[in-house]
This record gives C-alpha cells, sequence and structure tokens, in this order.
C-alpha cells in the first residue's frame, strides 16, 4: 500500500496543540511535524507534557486547542490505526496473573487491521512468528506473558505494535527498568525496524545518550516546543547544554 | 441415567441450563479480569424490581426483568463515565436501590410471594417451553456476541490503552459487554436464583481462570466447568431431593476447590 502524507508531504503534522488538566497547562502551542522515516526523540523533562502529545497523537486525549493531522487526515477522521503500532510506557506494568499467552498478546495487535477477520488462520501465525522472530522472542510463543521478565515483555510489547508492519511505531519510556545490556539491544533493534524496515519511530526517552547513536530528529518539550530538529544541531545547541546543566542524567552507549 | 432425562422438565431445565452456564462462564472470565465480578451480584438485585414489575403487571417476568436489568446496565455505565464514581460505587447504589424498588413493588400487590421465591431462589425444573426458548435464543446471541467480538474483548480487558490506540472502541464495547452481563444474570435469574446468580457468573470462570496457560484455554475450561456445574446439580436435586440452585452452586465451588487442590499439590 502506498503511504499517505500530507499536503506538506508530512506523516504526521502537529499544529498548535495546546492541552490543559484542569488549570493546570500541560502543553502550550506546539507545532511540528514527523516526516517518514524520521527516528523522533522526543526529550523534556518530567511534566513537560511528552506523553501527553502522544496520547492526543493517539486520539486518548482531546486537545484544548490545535489539531493533528495523521497522514492528511485529523484523529477524528483517520481510520487506518493499523499503521501506527504503540508501546505505552507502563507496558510491563501488567497484571501477572492474566491467563494471556505470548501468542495471543502479539496477535491482540491484527485486532486494530481492518483486513483482521480476512486475514486467515495460517498468514496470522506466520506475521505473529515473523515479529516474535524480529524480537528474538520466538521461542516463547506459547509462554504465559507473566512469566517473563521485564526486558521480555516489552519485547512482546514491541512484536505486538509491529505485527501489523505499521507505518509508524510510538515508544512511550520503553527501556524503563530493563538493564542496561538489555537496553543496548533494544535501541539496535530500533535501529533496525527504522533503517531496514522503514519504520518511522517516535520515542519519548529521558535518555539522551542515545541520540548520538540512532536519532535523526529531536524535539524538546518543555510545555512549549523548545527545540525541534536534527539530533547533531541539538547536540551544538544551547538547549542541550542547558539540560546537561540542568543535572539530566547522560547514559553513555557502547558504539 | 434413563430415568433422569425421562422426564420432559428435566430435559428442559439440561438444556436451558446447558445453554445458560456456557453464556455466563464466557462472560464471567472478562468480567473478573476487568475487576468487575460483582457486577452480575448487583444487577441480579435489580432484576428483583423487574421481576416484581412483571409478576404485578401480569407480564412474563423474565421480559421485564431483562428490560429493568438492560437499562440499569447502562445506567451504571454512564454513572461511571459521567459522575467519575467507582464502578463497584455505582454497582452499590443500583443493587440497593433496585431490590428496595422490589420490595416497595411487592408491598403494593400482595399476594404473588409464592412466585416471587421460584426467582429468589431459582426454579429451573419448573421452566416452561417458551422460558426455554427465549433462554436458548439470548445465550445464543451472548455468545455469538463475545466469539465476534472475542479478540477486542480480550485487548480491552488486557491492556485498555493500547487496546483505544488501536481503534477498538472500547467505550461501545464497554456497554456492550454490560448489556450481555444484564441478559446473562436474567438468564441465570431462572436457573439458579437472583440470590445465587452471580455464583454462576464467577464461580465457574474463577476454576478456569486457576489453571489456564492461556485465554483461550480459561474460556473453554471455565465453560466445561460451568456446564458440569449445571448438569451435575440437576442430577443431585433430582436424585437427592436438594433445591437445584443450592446444588448447582455448591458442585461449582467443589469444582473449584479440586482444582484448587490440584494447583497447589502441583506446586
Amino acid at each position: 500500500m502506498a503511504l499517505s502524507v500530507s499536503k506538506h508531504g508530512q506523516l504526521i503534522d502537529i499544529e498548535n496543540i495546546s492541552f490543559s488538566f484542569g488549570n493546570t497547562k500541560v502543553l502550550v502551542d506546539v507545532t511540528f511535524s514527523i516526516s517518514s522515516g524520521d527516528f523522533l526523540a522526543i526529550i523534556g523533562p518530567n511534566g513537560s507534557g511528552k506523553t501527553t502529545l502522544i496520547r492526543i497523537i493517539l486520539g486518548l486525549l482531546k486537545p484544548s486547542h490545535g489539531k493533528i493531522c495523521i497522514m492528511g487526515k485529523t484523529v477524528g477522521e483517520f481510520r487506518d490505526w493499523h499503521e501506527i503500532g504503540y508501546v505505552p510506557q507502563k507496558a510491563t506494568h501488567i497484571d501477572t496473573l492474566f491467563p494471556v499467552s505470548v501468542k495471543e498478546v502479539v496477535e491482540m495487535g491484527l485486532v486494530s487491521s481492518k483486513v483482521f477477520p480476512k486475514i486467515k488462520k495460517r498468514d496470522e501465525e506466520q506475521l505473529i512468528m515473523r515479529a516474535l522472530k524480529y524480537v528474538g522472542m520466538q521461542g516463547y510463543i506459547n509462554q504465559r506473558i507473566g512469566n517473563l521478565s521485564g526486558g521480555q515483555q516489552q519485547r512482546i510489547f514491541i512484536a505486538r505494535a509491529i505485527v501489523n508492519h505499521p507505518h509508524i511505531l510510538f515508544l512511550d519510556e520503553p527501556t524503563t527498568g530493563v538493564d542496561a545490556e538489555m537496553q543496548e539491544r533494544f535501541y539496535d533493534m530500533l535501529n533496525d525496524l527504522n533503517k531496514k524496515e522503514g519504520i518511522t519511530i517516535v520515542l519519548i526517552t529521558h535518555d539522551i545518550g542515545i541520540l548520538n547513536k540512532h536519532v535523526s530528529q529531536v524535539a524538546c518539550l518543555n510545555q512549549r516546543l523548545v527545540y525541534h530538529g536534527t539530533h547533531k544541531e541539538f547536540c551544538n545547541s544551547g538547549v542541550f547544554k542547558e539540560m546537561l546543566a540542568d543535572g539530566h542524567h547522560v547514559i553513555t552507549h557502547k558504539h | 441415567m434413563e430415568a433422569f432425562f425421562s422426564y420432559g422438565f428435566l430435559q428442559r431445565a439440561v438444556v436451558a441450563g446447558i445453554f445458560v452456564a456456557i453464556a455466563c462462564a464466557l462472560l464471567g472470565v472478562f468480567l473478573i479480569l476487568r475487576r468487575d465480578a460483582m457486577i452480575g451480584h448487583g444487577l441480579a438485585h435489580v432484576t428483583f424490581a423487574g421481576v416484581a414489575i412483571g409478576l404485578l403487571l401480569h407480564v412474563l417476568p423474565l421480559l421485564t426483568a431483562l428490560a429493568v436489568a438492560v437499562l440499569t446496565a447502562l445506567m451504571i455505565v454512564k454513572l461511571k463515565e459521567k459522575a467519575g464514581i467507582y464502578g463497584d460505587t455505582a454497582i452499590a447504589i443500583f443493587s440497593s436501590v433496585g431490590f428496595a424498588l422490589g420490595i416497595l413493588i411487592i408491598s403494593l400487590a400482595r399476594g404473588f410471594n409464592v412466585d416471587l421465591f421460584g426467582y429468589l431462589f431459582g426454579d429451573i425444573l419448573a421452566i416452561s417451553v417458551s422460558e426455554v426458548w427465549l433462554s436458548i435464543a439470548l445465550a445464543v446471541v451472548v455468545v455469538i456476541i463475545i466469539i465476534v467480538n472475542y479478540h477486542k474483548f480480550l485487548f480491552m480487558t488486557f491492556d485498555r490503552e493500547t487496546a483505544k490506540a488501536s481503534g477498538v472502541k472500547v467505550e461501545r464495547l464497554d456497554i456492550i459487554l454490560t448489556i450481555l452481563t444484564a441478559i446473562t444474570v436474567v438468564l441465570g435469574m431462572k436457573v439458579v436464583g437472583i440470590l445465587l446468580v452471580s455464583a454462576l457468573i464467577v464461580i465457574p470462570s474463577a476454576s478456569g481462570l486457576q489453571i489456564a496457560s492461556n485465554f483461550k484455554y480459561a474460556t473453554i475450561v471455565s465453560a466445561i466447568i460451568a456446564v458440569s456445574s449445571v448438569v451435575l446439580g440437576l442430577f443431585a436435586s433430582v436424585y437427592f431431593d436438594f433445591p437445584a440452585s443450592g446444588s448447582i452452586v455448591v458442585i461449582s465451588f467443589t469444582l473449584f476447590l479440586l482444582i484448587f487442590a490440584v494447583k497447589q499439590l502441583r506446586k
């Protein structure tokens, strides 16, 4: 299927988005675009509105002002949700007593596809196995998800998010609670998804140490959009230096 | 055993009971995992008012109970959504008010206490042919809707936010699931009675969830346990002259304990 984009040639247009919880302003007049093939990191301090922005893009929250266009359509008009994968912030905070197998969790990702009822059982199995192989979890297909470690669970949620081979993958702090070694492998996997599979990645992270390694674009939020541009420009910018001066924890990665 | 199936009333009870048991079990696994196990209990209390209205107006109580239960189910969903109160609080409010209304209606029209007794404690052995067909039809509708929406119900039960972000209409499905619960409660009311109907929804499903390695297996095992409880309960009721409702619930609890014991021994 041909990739749809907006009239500006962008995958996602965020236009003048503002959002408040009661009297508390969370986002103020945020405008930027996400292009096809980007590996975008959204960074910013706690409470800067990163998760809120993602939730607005996904239609989970309604903005108090502004609009979002996904592939040229407003969130209300957009129907191709199978083109979008999402791994939420607390994905691994699951009910460990919930009797659901790895296969069933990945299969959930196919629900969003319009073609789901038409997918033959055999094709469905192949899609699930392909996604699990991608995250290196094919040997766990019949395991109960509650029996897996946090890092393994996170890989299963990635598999669920990519089982439809989406155009865009949103991840909200996906490495929280994952050990350093696993984090390296995790970011390598995201890089492969971006470079080899052509999936646009939008990653919320506090880990600004990864910016040099994989990320092509950076959006820095602090209620307003403080910065949006390439990672190279960002690393030389005053915003980055200010963040370091403010005591942002930088995690280094092997290269 | 031959004699067991030679009576028309028993055949009707078994057939209706099996269908209702399957609907209860399939719904039960979702309700338990949604932390909504008590909604069956709450709606059952509300159906008491519905039954009283039916008896007062000389309309089939199953129908009036169904109307009241569905209406209340929708009000519970709206109250949770609009008033921002916890689900169990909404259920507690409506179950108490429903039961209170039932008592008031009874006091208005004395003389049907005996009929009401059958709805409170279940009277499946006295189920009529028309009630059997109505029960089967409704149970089949419930089961078909659950099967058609199975993957969506599972997704939103397991991870509501991601399901919603994937285009699953969770609010609409909440309403559907609550209406299905109301229908199932009314069906179960005839089998085990208003006071025990939530047991038929919760206990077999809780048993299935104990031993299941995956969700599909949990629903199948729960349905098998629910059907076994109804059939064995009716068997015990006829041969030992026990009340059917009590026998069904005690047997389902016995199966729950057996599964629990086997699970503990395997550890």
